[in-house]
Formats: C-alpha cells, sequence, structure tokens
C-alpha cells in the first residue's frame, strides 16, 4: 500500500503560524530546502487573530524598559515556574526580532519621534507591545509571509522556480511524524525521518522525508467548549509529539482569557483584546464596582493602585503612581470575573461590564481599537465608543507544550524533532502574559528553524531512512472512519458515531469538568468521559469521500484532541495546588514546594499503540521531575522580599 | 427573538457539476451564515465542504456568494434578511470550484509572487526606521487587507473574462503594489525598479475602469479605489506622459548602468 508519493526535503515546518514561518524563514536563509505543512491556506493561520502587540523592551516608550525588566515581569506572570533561560532568551531577543519585520516591509505604529509606538498591557512594568491597532498579529503573519514569498522570488531567478528551496504545502494536515527504526525494531527509539500527511483538497496521502521537522502548530482550545481559537486549534502538535515519544510539559496550565464576547451565543469566547484595558478601559460588576481592587493577589500586593483615582493617575504619570488592578495577569483577571459571576453580580448575558467609552472620545477609540469596534458594531449591535461591552472568560492558550531544550528548541527525546511557539512548553511557565505570545513566536521559531538546518546539514550525508510499515500503519489509520461506515451492518461495539456529536461532548466535557476552576471529583469524571470518548471515537464513521470532506478531517483530530484533554485532564488533577493558569478550588494556596515540580506526559504505550481504553490506566503517564535552579544573576535581579513568595526556603538560601 | 426554521439553497459539487440542493435548518438569536452552515454539517451533512477560521471576520477565509454578493459568512448576520426570504449560498464565481463552497483560489497566491517584495533602504540598521505616522496611515490602510479576496471575486475585469486573468493582478494585489510605492522607506526606485510603471505594464492597472465595485465588497472598508488604484493610476500616468520624468528614468538609469 505504501505507494504514496514521497518528496526529500531538508527540513519541514508544521504550521504555518509566526512560529512555523520565522522558523521556515531562518532555515531557508541557512540554506536548508525547506517545506511548510499548514492546514489552512496560506495567511490565514491562528496567529492573524492575535491582536494587542508583540512584548519587547525597545524602551520607546519609556526609556527604563530594558530587557531584565521584561525577564522579570514574564516570570512574576508565571509564577516562577518558567523555564528561565527561555524567559531570559526571549526577553533579550525579543526587540532584535520586532526591528528585523521593518526590514521585511512591517509598518508598526508610531510614536511623534518616528519609532516603533509601545501600548500599556496585563503585567508588563512599562508600556512594551509594538502593535498596529489592534490588528498586529495580521501586520506579523502578513510580514512573515511577504518575506517567504521574496525568498522565494530570490529562489526563482536563480533557479527558475519559486519553490525549489522553499515550498508552503497548504491545506495539508501532518496526521504522523515518522521515525527510523532504532537497533532493537521498536520505532521508539528512532531519529526523526519525516511526515505522514494527507491533502484536504484531495485527500491524496504523501510522504515529506526529513530528518528534521519543526513542529510549530499552536494550541488546543478547540477541546474546549467556549474559545477564541479557530477550527485549527486541535492539538496536532502536542499530539505529532507524543505519538514520536517526545513528552509534553506542564499541560495542566490552559489560559483562560479573561475578556471574551458572552453575547449573542454564537460569538461566544471571540476575543475581546486586553488592549481595550491597556488603553483605559475599566471592568464593573452589576453594582457599577470597579471590583479588581477587591482581587489582588498578595504577591502583587505592592504594585498595583489601591485607589480608582490613583488608578486613573497612572495613565497619565506613570511613574508616581501604581496601575490599576484591571492590567494584572489575566489568569488574576479571569478568576475575578468568574467569581463575581457565580456571586450574582454579573451582566444579563453572564459576564460582566468593560467599559472604554467614558476613558476616550469616540474618534479615539476607533482609531486604536478600529477591529474591536468593528466586531462588537457587526456581531453584538453594540457600539463600544458609547456603551460598555459584556465580556466572560474564554479558553486562549496552552502554557503546556512540549518539552524543549531552551536554546535550540530541540524536543527531549527524539533527535531531530524541534518544538517552537505555543506548542512548545515552558517559556511561560504556570501564566502567560498578553503580548508575549507573538516575541515568543519569533524568538523561538527563528531558533528552532536554525537549529534544525544545523542538524539538517549534519545529518546530510546519511539521510534518515523512511520505514515503510509506518507508512501503511498511517495509512489506515487515517482510512479507520471510511471503514466504520462500512460496518454499519455488522457494527464491532455499537453503531458509527457521528464525529461532529463527539466533539460537542468533549468540548461540554472539558469546559464543565476541567475549566477555570478545578475539582478533584469532577476531573475524575472527566477522566471516565474521556475514555468513553475514547472507545466511541474509534467507531467515528465519515461519509462521502476523501476529497475535502470535513466530517473526515474532524474524526482524524478528534485522535489529538483526546491525547491532550488526557494530558491536561490527568496533570490538573496531580497538581495539588492553585498557581497562574490552573485553580484548584479544593487546594486553593500556591504551594512553594510545587514551584520546582515540572509534570511531564507520556505514552503509557511507548510502542505508540493507543488502545488503552482503560479509564483509570489511559493513554497517558505522568512523571514528576524537579527543575534546574534558576541561575544567580536573574535571581538576584528580584527583591528578596519578593522571592520569598515564591521560592521555597532552602532555593533562598542555595 | 426565539429560533426560527429558514429556507436555505446551497451549491453543491465539484469540478464535474453541481447544483443547488434545498435545506430547512434552525436559526436561532445573534447568529450568521457561518452559524447555519456548520449547523449543517453537524446535524444534515457532514462532508459539506467549506473554508472558515476565526469566525471574527479577521481572516478572511469564509468567503463565498450569498444571494449573489459576495460576502464573508461569518460577518453576514441571519437579521438582515427576512424569516421568509430562502437564503442562497454559492462559492465565489471568479475562481475554479474545488468542491461545494470552497474554491481554487490559487490565482490570487500566482499573482502575489509577480509583485516585488519591499527593499530595505540600504545603509538604515534594523532598529533605526523611523517613519512618521502620517506618512505610514496611508500604506497602512491597505495593510488592513485580511485577504478574503472578495474584490478579486467581485470585480468585472475577471469575474466573466477569463482571458483576462492573465495580465491583470486584480484590486487586491495592485493595492499591493500601491501599499509598496507610498511606503516611506520602499528603496525600490534606486535599484531601478519603478513601482507606478510595472502596475501599468505588468500588474494591468490599464484594465481597471474605475467601477469601485471592489471598493463596496471590501469587508474591512479600505478604499481600494479611491485611495489605492485611482492614486496609482494618476501616478503611474505621470511617469508615462511627462516628459521631464521620462527624461529623468532615461538619464538615471544610464548613470546607473555606468
Amino acid at each position: 500500500m505504501s505507494v504514496v508519493d514521497r518528496q526529500e526535503w531538508d527540513v519541514v515546518v508544521v504550521g504555518a503560524g509566526g512560529a512555523g514561518l520565522r522558523a521556515a524563514i531562518e532555515a531557508r536563509e541557512r540554506g536548508a530546502r525547506t517545506a511548510v505543512i499548514c492546514k489552512s491556506l496560506f495567511g490565514k493561520a491562528h496567529t492573524v487573530m492575535a491582536e494587542g502587540g508583540i512584548a519587547a523592551a525597545m524602551a520607546n516608550a519609556n526609556e527604563n524598559d530594558s530587557w531584565q525588566v521584561h525577564f522579570r515581569d514574564t516570570m512574576r506572570g508565571g509564577k516562577f515556574l518558567n523555564q528561565w533561560r527561555m524567559a531570559e532568551l526571549h526577553a533579550q531577543e525579543a526587540p532584535q526580532r520586532v526591528w528585523e519585520l521593518e526590514t521585511w516591509g512591517a509598518l508598526f505604529d508610531r510614536t511623534k519621534d518616528g519609532r516603533i509606538s509601545q501600548r500599556n498591557f496585563g503585567g508588563h512594568e512599562y508600556p512594551r507591545l509594538a502593535h498596529v491597532g489592534d490588528r498586529t498579529g495580521l501586520e506579523l503573519i502578513r510580514t512573515l509571509q511577504q518575506k517567504i514569498v521574496s525568498l522565494q522570488q530570490e529562489d526563482f531567478r536563480e533557479t527558475g522556480d519559486y519553490e525549489s528551496r522553499l515550498k508552503i504545502f497548504q491545506e495539508c494536515t501532518v496526521t504522523r511524524v515518522l521515525k527510523t527504526v532504532s537497533d532493537s525494531g521498536s520505532a521508539a527509539g528512532g531519529r526523526v525521518s519525516g511526515v505522514f500527511a494527507y491533502e484536504r483538497e484531495s485527500g491524496r496521502f504523501f510522504v515529506l522525508e526529513a530528518p528534521a521537522v519543526v513542529i510549530a502548530t499552536g494550541g488546543i482550545g478547540k477541546s474546549f467548549k467556549v474559545t477564541s481559537n479557530s477550527w485549527e486549534y486541535t492539538g496536532d502538535g502536542h499530539a505529532l509529539a507524543l505519538l514520536a515519544g517526545a513528552p509534553l510539559l506542564n499541560m495542566e496550565f490552559v489560559q483562560f482569557h479573561p475578556t471574551g464576547m458572552v453575547w449573542p451565543p454564537s460569538v461566544k469566547g471571540i476575543l475581546v483584546t486586553e488592549s481595550v484595558r491597556g488603553d483605559g478601559g475599566v471592568l464593573r460588576n452589576s453594582d457599577g464596582k470597579r471590583f479588581m481592587f477587591d482581587y489582588i493577589p498578595d504577591v502583587f500586593k505592592e504594585k498595583y493602585a489601591e485607589t480608582e483615582e490613583e488608578g486613573d493617575r497612572w495613565y497619565d504619570d506613570p511613574d508616581h503612581n501604581r496601575r490599576p488592578p484591571e492590567l494584572l495577569p489575566r489568569d488574576e483577571v479571569a478568576r475575578a470575573i468568574n467569581a463575581e459571576v457565580k456571586e450574582g453580580r454579573g451582566s444579563p448575558h453572564g459576564g460582566v461590564f468593560l467599559d472604554v467609552s467614558t476613558r476616550m472620545p469616540a474618534e479615539v477609540i476607533k482609531r486604536r481599537l478600529p477591529s474591536m469596534y468593528h466586531q462588537f458594531k457587526e456581531l453584538a449591535d453594540v457600539d463600544i465608543t458609547a456603551e460598555a461591552m459584556e465580556v466572560g472568560p474564554t479558553c486562549h492558550y496552552v502554557m503546556g507544550g512540549v518539552a524543549v531544550e531552551s536554546d535550540t528548541a530541540a524536543a527531549r527525546g527524539v533527535p531531530g524533532l524541534y518544538a517552537a511557539g505555543e506548542v512548545a512548553g515552558g517559556m511561560h511557565g504556570s501564566n502567560r502574559l498578553g503580548g508575549n505570545s507573538l516575541s515568543d513566536l519569533l524568538v523561538f521559531g527563528r531558533r528552532a528553524g536554525w537549529h534544525a538546518a544545523e542538524y539538517a546539514a549534519g545529518a546530510a550525508g546519511a539521510r534518515p531512512v523512511v520505514d515503510d510499515v509506518q507508512i501503511d500503519a498511517a495509512a489506515a489509520e487515517a482510512l479507520r472512519p471510511f471503514s466504520a461506515e462500512a460496518e454499519i451492518e455488522e457494527p464491532k461495539g455499537g453503531p458509527p458515531e457521528n464525529p461532529y456529536t463527539l466533539h460537542q461532548e468533549l468540548q461540554q466535557t472539558m469546559n464543565d469538568l476541567v475549566g477555570i476552576i478545578r475539582r478533584e471529583a469532577e476531573m475524575e469524571q472527566a477522566l471516565e468521559k474521556l475514555a468513553e470518548l475514547r472507545v466511541r471515537a474509534r467507531r467515528a464513521g465519515v461519509e462521502g469521500h476523501r476529497q475535502f470532506n470535513p466530517g473526515w478531517h474532524l474524526a482524524l483530530d478528534l485522535r489529538n484532541m483526546l491525547l491532550v484533554s488526557e494530558c491536561v485532564a490527568r496533570a490538573a488533577l496531580e497538581r495539588t495546588e492553585s498557581r497562574g493558569g490552573h485553580t484548584r478550588e479544593d487546594h486553593p494556596g500556591m504551594d512553594r514546594t510545587w514551584r520546582r515540580i515540572n509534570l511531564l506526559c507520556a505514552l503509557t504505550d511507548p510502542t505508540g499503540g493507543l488502545a488503552a481504553t482503560d479509564p483509570v490506566r489511559g493513554q497517558i503517564a505522568l512523571t514528576r521531575e524537579t527543575t534546574e535552579p534558576v541561575r544567580a544573576d536573574l535571581l538576584a535581579l528580584f527583591d528578596k522580599e519578593e522571592l520569598v513568595k515564591y521560592l521555597a526556603e532552602e532555593e533562598l538560601y542555595e | 427573538m426565539s429560533g426560527y426554521t429558514a429556507h436555505f439553497k446551497v451549491w453543491r459539487g465539484d469540478v464535474s457539476g453541481g447544483g443547488l440542493e434545498d435545506f430547512e435548518v434552525e436559526v436561532n438569536e445573534g447568529e450568521v451564515v457561518l452559524d447555519i452552515i456548520h449547523r449543517l454539517q453537524a446535524t444534515q451533512t457532514p462532508d459539506l465542504a467549506v473554508r472558515w477560521n476565526c469566525k471574527a471576520g479577521k481572516c478572511g477565509s469564509c468567503s463565498a456568494e450569498i444571494n449573489g454578493r459576495p460576502r464573508l459568512m461569518c460577518m453576514t448576520r441571519m437579521s438582515v434578511f427576512d424569516r421568509e426570504e430562502t437564503i442562497t449560498v454559492t462559492p465565489l464565481r471568479a475562481f475554479p470550484v474545488v468542491r461545494d463552497l470552497v474554491t481554487d483560489v490559487g490565482f490570487n497566491y500566482t499573482k502575489a509572487r509577480e509583485v516585488p517584495a519591499f527593499v530595505p533602504p540600504a545603509g538604515v540598521a534594523p532598529g533605526e526606521y523611523r517613519m512618521m505616522q502620517e506618512d505610514v496611515d496611508r500604506s497602512q490602510e491597505f495593510r488592513k487587507c485580511i485577504e478574503c479576496f472578495l474584490c478579486q471575486d467581485t470585480c468585472h475585469v475577471v469575474r466573466d473574462h477569463e482571458e483576462n486573468k492573465q495580465a491583470f493582478a486584480g484590486p487586491r494585489f495592485l493595492m499591493r503594489v500601491a501599499e509598496l510605492d507610498m511606503h516611506p522607506l520602499d528603496a525600490a526606485a534606486e535599484t531601478g525598479l519603478d513601482r507606478k510603471t510595472t502596475a501599468q505594464d505588468e500588474h494591468g492597472l490599464g484594465y481597471c475602469n474605475i467601477t469601485k465595485c471592489c471598493t463596496e465588497v471590501c469587508p474591512e472598508g479600505i478604499k481600494i479605489t479611491d485611495n489605492a488604484l485611482i492614486p496609482l493610476k494618476e501616478r503611474a500616468a505621470d511617469r508615462k506622459y511627462d516628459p521631464l520624468v521620462w527624461l529623468g528614468s532615461k538619464i538615471r538609469r544610464r548613470s546607473s548602468a555606468g
């Protein structure tokens, strides 16, 4: 059966968002023939939806900013769980990555003296986010897309073929990372040899052979019912890495963005940018009270205003006043909104009020927040220049992801595999600051592309051999939903399942039982439900044929969503504390002894079999790992009084 | 407002042919056309092919023709139609059908490659770019483009004239030329590339007769005709017919060749 089309490349990048495109540019510029595979059309990746900006300590708006301050803010935002070397590299390199975009044609909003304008955001001490109105993600993706086109134009001039060194395979989905067969005969020990994929348009299978694969597939939000994420966010890269034998890190940390739309129902979850608060928007409950002043946690007490008057003064005089608590990190604001609604002080449609209309004149709002104005006007009949928005938490981002080496973005345990962007874990610790995602994509996308290209060059003499057995198995796995349909006459264990129904049940389960506030019994219930869904998903059947068939595509994506959801539920059950994007009602405090603990998820069956249907055992095994101590010179950037809140006694005196 | 049942006609088929199929489908408060298409997938036609991503008018994936008008399905509220009205959804007409509502938009990616990229100014290091807001406003307007290709679909130069596609880049990519031409730091001219002339000679600007159909369908409200195409035409015309400009371009070329 393995008569699928095969092509040879040096580096294959899975995903064409910010991280994937930046990786591809770097790999190609370093001489690697590079292929990019993406599920949507080129230029439509989820990065396009990022609104607020790119965090980078360029110090254009406040000369006191520096990489050290940015590093500090990032560690505080992540409650010190961050893989600190990543946070260091990120803070140091972000300005170069932003400036480089200008040389590729990006047009950011400007300061009065013609430099890149920077805006305030939650958790950032100074105005730090380079932006273009509230459509920064679009500018980022378009700039990278156009840089890729310019490289292709160069290649065309030299070789007569636009795609000789850099090709985009758009509307294609990777279902397996392929590996060499190790000496023991098991695929578990080998190195990367390529990817198995299908073309969405035709349903045709193909294999890209390559010694290095960069995973840059983004997040997992489509496993939750209320989410700001698009259909692509089915945890593909997380699952591909797991199946290839690479562990996932910190999967219990899922960010619920505090401000998603709550009405009308069809747009529930769509993002309302944090820039609304950065530019002066305030949160009020149904009593008209600015409730965030009641929710400043101890660790942030000294850094936030205690009165509305002080918070209001900060916008004009940040040096002598503290910032308003609407600009606390996202996890804090999301929990506060959740609590207000629960206690009966919510808005008519179950959110709270976010109002920017009293802070700025209508024309300024339209200029600074054009797509928010448009979005509310068109979809909810709300004029944000004259009235308050209704907002509530929405699943937005996963901090957890593929465990990687900080400097190289190499996935642990699988030679030739790299991961960057949202799919990689560690950088943001237990909670990501707004604006740190776009900078993360650029910094680690570049590093992944660089090291993947270097690794591929080293492997040039002995290209890894693709294993036909794995190709056959991948093809059979991908075709299974069609045979489920054929089994109608004599179904094994039950009738075929509708993949859309399974997906809806999965989303409801994760939303209700492993959502923003978690409880032990509910997570146990979630694991049982996931086990049931896993069994039923094996009977997910589809109608029609392989040509552009969304039902079939969803049936295949279910494997990934179920794997990733189990990782989230299992790790969340294990971590008996509350920190960042993980809140336990039964363990409400942050526990300093947990700070040094990472939870790693791996397959229980490392040979890659997915038969496990036992709800207790499941498909995922957890291990605890104690993290490396934070380097002394980085710890020295903080006051001792602050460190005491996070670090255990023995860490402080080591 | 409570739910009701709407009448839909959706084009189904592929390259070998197809036609409109009738559906009765539930509609709830606040929904958009894309919600209804998704409900059809989940309950009646699991293999109905459609592109979408952000569902918030930011990515430009879910372009289709609704009652004959090019629109984003995610930004078309059901409340703009009468409850009795039959709503017809068809694929973009100017591009070849792949399946159902999905068309082959490869034409646009081909044209994108034919526009020479931004040329960075020599001797200006990263971090040293200085541009005033008022000088980037115009190009920023064009960079709001989400590449939904509705303007490409509606433009009558190619909509009913397949033969023009070779010579004509379409409003989206003529606007891209204008964007680069108005970029305060683009150094294309220093390398001998005159973007105004190429708009005319290589991207088919002359085919455009400023009927503003593109501007009318743009979901981002970009004034494509007034702000991009007409100024580009004027500048291209200046180049072509102004004898001083003509002479200047000859002199510069000679000196750079020497």
